[in-house]
């Protein structure tokens, strides 16, 4: 990258730096492209704007400490890398969770699942041009904010999972909420179909843009919605089951050809299939503790653990290095927008500029979680 | 003899016409801005589940006097190493042949600045101006994306005049004549909306792409290329440009009012109603822009090479199709 302003500028060929500010790089991505009037010749992603230290910090706070750090690494599903390092520890040190919570963790992570995913819907449309879906999903993603403000406190970074269970209790209220949201969305559906799913102008720039088949998707390590949408099946949840998913019944969409739109049509039934999975979680919620007993510092026995889950985006790893004392010795977190993002040097090149939002869209990146 | 005579009727009523015509169009091109500006946001407010402005004044009506107040007050900002004449001379260039345009467009029976018998002519030939325009203030910012943004506009502007002209030729045929005044008068019986839909589903879709609205706005795409070719322009400048997108709406819609939708004539059924024709105009003028703006709110953006394959491969051989059809038509019914 240091000498990519030192290379001959030919009439031909056009440098355009996409980013850091940019409307639709969403955070802070930036894409080096070179360009041939609009058709792009290469493309480089250029990360570590959005670079925190998460990682390290890690290695100086207690495992406690943390917990707040693991949901601002992936601010639009903190609470599924939150019950990520949480079962991470929880497998380290051997603490069994009551079920009570585990149900909760599931419908709660869930929920944000589905709140990722309906940002995400809103964000690739006006990144397609199309501004009103934007404000739709909105309005439905701020029900699910006010539901897990009313359990965790907080509307987005929500750390509301600790060690052997969760912070606070959901109440009948809570549960009704989430029976209403649950109808609401169904209801939804309809509208957004209509809009955007059967919309032609957005078929045709969604269609057979930014293929990323099978063999480039695991050559990536691609996983989430764009593996699913290559026509892989893989899904943590199915295939290493944690908490109650091996109790709930649900599928995995998939895609066959793996352009942008067999991914949107992966998240949209996603997002059905969490509703699914949410109605069964709150159906069967059964009374208990929703805390085990852990003692006041954890401190898990020496060795190396890994622990995975599944977040909005695809597999979240959470690798933990334990000598034996209350900090960590190495955490390293496997986030899957950093395998995501690095497809797009393959992805981008011959397609056109406005492609290049198409297909940046689709992939749904979260910058800070690349960057850590 | 004679050309004294002409010379004092050119000064005496010609001229006065003119210029009270002139000032009567600057404030309506003003006033029509100010208020499209407000429709936009209220209308999409309510597609989209909001309220819109609200605080300025009645329903926030105010809203845009105060929005452009704002406009005037900032800090005209030339970037580095722009053309700095030809960065000035853009929004002024796009905003000039507004005003030209509305010289011969007939706002009611006896109301029109002059009547040209070359009107439609005159107004696509001023409007083309507002290419070279855009081209000039894409150039001249010396930003990458402005220039991607003038490139598209060129393209897409160009290549939809062909069949907006070919659409308008048919209607010119139809009605024997190229001024303003008799294409209105051929309409008396039936409005050329329902004699050729087709031509006019193609001015309309030619219209929206040569304003560059959505879902034609690839020019100044703000997903893609920020703001496109009006990137670099800030305070009373960007405002002109910002001007003139509202006044070609407005001159779009009363062409397509005056060539399809019957001009200044009431609706045949509604004939006996003592409305004047201005109010008729202006109703079915801002009735088309209530459409455009419908359609901004609810589609996405066409793709560059899309759009250009639906110009050269659908709309200019349809509407090349609909010129040949309606060319036999007029010579069996004669």
């Amino acid at each position: 990258m240091a000498n990519e302003f030192l290379e001959p500028i030919t009439e031909q060929t056009f440098y355009l730096n996409m980013g850091p500010q940019h409307p639709s790089t969403h955070g802070v991505l930036r894409l080096f492209l070179k360009l041939d009037g609009e058709y792009i010749v290469e493309a480089d992603p250029v990360i570590g704007y959005g670079h925190r230290g998460h990682e390290k910090m890690a290695e100086s706070h207690l495992y406690e400490q943390f917990l707040p750090n693991s949901s601002r690494m992936d601010y639009l599903a903190g609470l599924i890398f939150n019950h990520g390092y949480v079962a991470a520890i929880e497998k380290m040190a051997g603490i069994e969770v009551p079920p009570r919570a585990e149900y909760i963790r599931v419908i709660c992570a869930e929920l944000n699942r589905i709140s990722s995913h309906l940002l995400w819907f809103g964000t690739y449309v006006m990144d397609l041009g199309g501004f009103t879906p934007f404000l739709y999903s909105f309005d439905d993603r701020e029900n699910i904010l006010d539901i897990l403000d009313r359990v965790s406190g907080s509307r987005l970074t929500y750390s509301y999972c600790r060690f052997g269970g969760v912070a606070r209790d959901v109440d009948d209220e809570f549960i009704t909420a989430t029976h209403q949201f649950v109808e609401r969305l169904r209801s939804r559906w309809d509208d957004y179909h209509n809009l955007v799913t059967k919309n032609v102008i957005f078929i045709h720039r969604a269609k057979d843009v930014g293929v990323i088949n099978r063999e480039l998707a695991l050559r990536f390590g691609c996983t989430g919605p764009i593996l699913r949408a290559a026509g892989v099946p893989y899904d943590v949840r199915k295939a290493e089951p944690y908490s109650v998913y091996s109790e709930l019944d649900f599928e995995i969409p998939t895609g066959t050809k793996g352009d942008a739109l067999d991914r949107y049509l992966v998240r949209v039934q996603e997002m059905e299939q969490s509703l699914h999975i949410i109605e069964q979680a709150l159906e069967r919620l059964p009374d208990g503790a929703i805390k085990a007993a852990v003692p006041h510092k954890v401190r898990p026995p020496r060795g190396d653990y890994y622990f995975a889950v599944e977040s909005a985006r695809g597999a979240v790893g959470f690798y933990i290095v334990s000598d034996g004392t209350s900090y960590p010795y190495r955490l390293k977190a496997r986030v899957p927008s950093y395998g995501n993002l690095q497809v797009l040097t393959e992805v981008l090149p011959g397609t056109l500029v406005a492609d290049t939002i198409s297909i940046l869209g689709s992939i749904d990146i979260v910058v800070p979680e690349v960057d850590r | 003899m004679a050309a004294w005579q002409n010379l004092v009727n050119f000064l005496g009523p010609d001229l006065a016409r003119i210029v009270v015509g002139v000032v009567g169009v600057l404030a309506l091109v003003q006033v029509n801005a100010l208020f499209l500006v407000w429709l936009e946001r209220k209308v999409a407010a309510h597609i989209q589940l909001r309220i819109g402005p609200k605080e300025v004044g009645p329903f926030g009506i105010l809203q845009s006097i105060v929005d452009g107040i704002k406009l005037v007050g900032k800090e005209l900002i030339t970037p580095r190493h722009a053309d700095r004449k030809l960065f000035m001379l853009a929004p002024i260039a796009v905003f000039l042949p507004v005003l030209v345009s509305f010289v011969v467009i007939p706002f009611s029976e006896r109301l029109l600045i002059r009547d040209m018998n070359v009107g439609v002519l005159l107004i696509f030939a001023f409007s083309t101006f507002n290419v070279l325009a855009v081209l000039v203030g894409g150039w001249a910012s010396n930003n990458k994306y402005s220039l991607l943004g003038a490139v598209r506009a060129v393209a897409q502007n160009v290549a939809y005049e062909i069949p907006l002209l070919l659409a308008v030729l048919s209607v010119v045929m139809w009605s024997n004549s190229l001024q303003m005044s008799e294409i209105v008068a051929s309409q008396s019986k039936v409005w050329h909306v329902f004699s050729m839909p087709v031509a006019t589903l193609i001015f309309l879709i030619c219209a929206t792409a040569e304003t560059n609205r959505a879902p034609f706005d690839i020019p100044e795409a703000e997903s893609e290329l920020v703001a496109g070719f009006h990137t670099e322009y800030s305070g009373m400048r960007f405002a002109l440009f910002f001007l003139a997108e509202y006044s070609n709406m407005l001159i779009v819609s009363a062409v397509a009012t005056t060539l399809f939708f019957g001009g200044w004539k009431s609706p045949p059924f509604l004939g006996f109603l003592p409305v004047p024709g201005l109010i008729w105009f202006f109703a079915k003028t801002y009735a088309l822009i209530f459409v455009t703006i419908w359609v901004r709110w609810t589609f996405p953006r066409l793709r560059f090479d899309q759009l250009m394959n639906f110009c050269w491969k659908i709309m200019i051989p349809a509407a090349l199709l609909h010129l040949v059809v309606y060319a036999g038509i007029i010579k069996i019914v004669r």
